[in-house]
């Protein structure tokens, strides 16, 4: 029942049909100057420079090229499963039979808007010098108050406590709490480190922590004024920021990275109670055997000492005063000997001298012993009278006399 | 001389440290080596029991703290 139009259609060729559709799309005003929201893929770009890329959605696609001219200004590296904000004009590739989007900008948005934003705030505190080598600081390798700042209900908070717990009890933590995703955690995580520095001047080292998640989850450890207050600190700060792959401005800028918060802490710690262990036990045998040696040094002098003192030692004195002695006493029992030997001698000389004189011995020669009536002896005639009463001694007895005549 | 008990696991073991250094280079009488050696044991016990009884301190500072002003 078809029935032919009232006006003919005019005939086309290929070519002549798809210029007309061109003309419509390039002068349509709506499809002049295109902003396309899309998912990035089939991304190519050929020797030639120019890029080619198909945007989608759920729904559907969209082929795009970029010119060499163009894709040589991008600021940022397309990746597959980027989305996408692209600008350009709908028109049609007569070759191929395809309309496309001729791109003249790329921007990225959500997750691609972020990662332009940190490769420009990075271009620009690096080129401050905010993240030199001479900036920084050494971990000490015995902390005593260590700070923590995360959120203090999330897993990284538990990995990081756990690793010190075992590594390291000895210490002190600090937990300045901090939202770490969302509008508040630039400022929550600023205001917890200006905190921690404030309240405990003592800090030996930070932990700045949050467990792994997507760009924007992280996005707060790429704030400016995060980033800045890190690089500031004037206490060392371990960044242990997401997973591995992970790296935000904050790890930039902190005195050492950690893949992940309880790599931070492992780095806070590196001497563990079990090598404090071992030194102390070391110590103690060190003590041990240096108190034997120097027991040993001092016997050693002690017997050396000994045997000198044995020179010197009083009992050698009283020995040798004994000795003294002795000889004092031999001289005296042998002077005594002697004196009595003379004694002896004398008495001897005594008793033959007394018994020389012994009157008895001169009678014995013949003599008499005249002694007159009063007992003295008679020496002289003078003392004579006639008649006087004489005793006389002779050498066997004694007889009465009596004067008859004084011539 | 801070007492032996009321020294800090740091403390202890400083002082440890530089007793074993002295005992090493001990020139002094035997009287002061046998002392440094038991103000050395002192030391030592002290150190391995502040390890023992070592638990993890966790202080938390409050909002109000960690707003300036």
């Amino acid at each position: 029942m078809n029935q032919r139009p009232l006006f003919s259609s005019p005939h086309w060729t290929v070519s002549t049909i798809t210029q007309y559709l061109r003309e419509l799309l390039e002068t349509d005003e709506m499809l002049k100057d295109a902003q396309v929201k899309g998912e990035l893929s089939n991304l190519s770009r050929p020797r030639s420079g120019h890029l080619y890329f198909t945007l989608k959605d759920g729904g559907a696609s969209l082929r795009c090229i970029m010119w060499r001219s163009q894709a040589s200004r991008l600021t940022f590296d397309l990746r597959e499963g980027m989305e996408v904000e692209v600008s350009g004009y709908i028109s049609i590739y007569d070759a191929g039979g395809q309309y496309q989007l001729y791109a003249d900008e790329i921007r990225p948005v959500g997750e691609g808007v972020l990662y332009q934003e940190f490769l420009r705030l990075k271009a620009m505190l690096e080129a401050e010098g905010l993240f030199d080598a001479v900036h920084k600081k050494e971990i000490p390798p015995m902390p005593k108050k260590i700070g923590i700042v995360t959120s203090a209900t999330g897993a990284a908070l538990r990995d990081m406590l756990n690793t010190l717990r075992r590594r390291m009890p000895l210490a002190e933590v600090i937990l300045a709490p901090s939202p770490v995703q969302g509008d508040a955690a630039p400022a929550g995580i600023v205001n917890a480190l200006d905190g921690l520095l404030r309240i405990v001047p003592d800090l030996s080292v930070i932990l700045l922590g949050r467990g792994g998640g997507s760009i924007e989850d992280l996005w707060a450890f790429n704030d400016e004024l995060v980033v800045r207050m890190v690089a500031a600190s004037p206490v060392p700060i371990i960044s242990g920021v997401g997973h591995e792959t992970d790296f935000t401005l904050s790890d930039f800028a902190a005195d050492l990275r950690a893949a992940t918060p309880t790599a931070a802490a492992e780095l806070a710690t590196p001497i563990t109670i079990n090598e404090l262990y071992g030194a102390v036990g070391y110590y103690k045998e060190q003590m041990l055997s240096n108190i034997y040696a120097v027991l040993e040094r001092k016997s050693l002098r002690v017997d050396s000492f000994r045997t000198k003192l044995g020179y010197a030692s009083p009992l050698r004195r009283v020995q040798r005063e004994q000795q003294n002695v002795d000889a004092q006493i031999m001289r005296l029992e042998a002077a005594q000997a002697q004196s009595q030997v003379m004694k002896r001698e004398k008495l001897v000389g005594l008793n033959k001298r007394l018994s020389a004189l012994n009157p008895q011995a001169v009678l014995a020669r013949g003599y008499a012993i005249v002694t007159k009536e009063n007992g003295k002896i008679l020496g002289s005639v003078n003392d004579l009278n006639t008649g006087d009463d004489l005793k006389i001694r002779v050498k066997d007895g004694a007889f009465d006399a009596k004067v008859l005549e004084q011539k | 001389m801070k007492k032996i008990v009321e020294m800090t696991y740091e403390e202890s073991y400083a002082e440890l440290e530089v007793v074993v250094e002295k005992l090493e280079n001990e020139k002094s009488a035997l009287d002061e080596s046998m002392a440094l050696f038991e103000r050395g044991q002192e030391l030592s016990k002290r150190c391995a029991l502040l390890l023992e009884e070592a638990e993890l301190k966790i202080e938390q500072l409050s909002e109000e703290e960690l707003i300036n002003e």
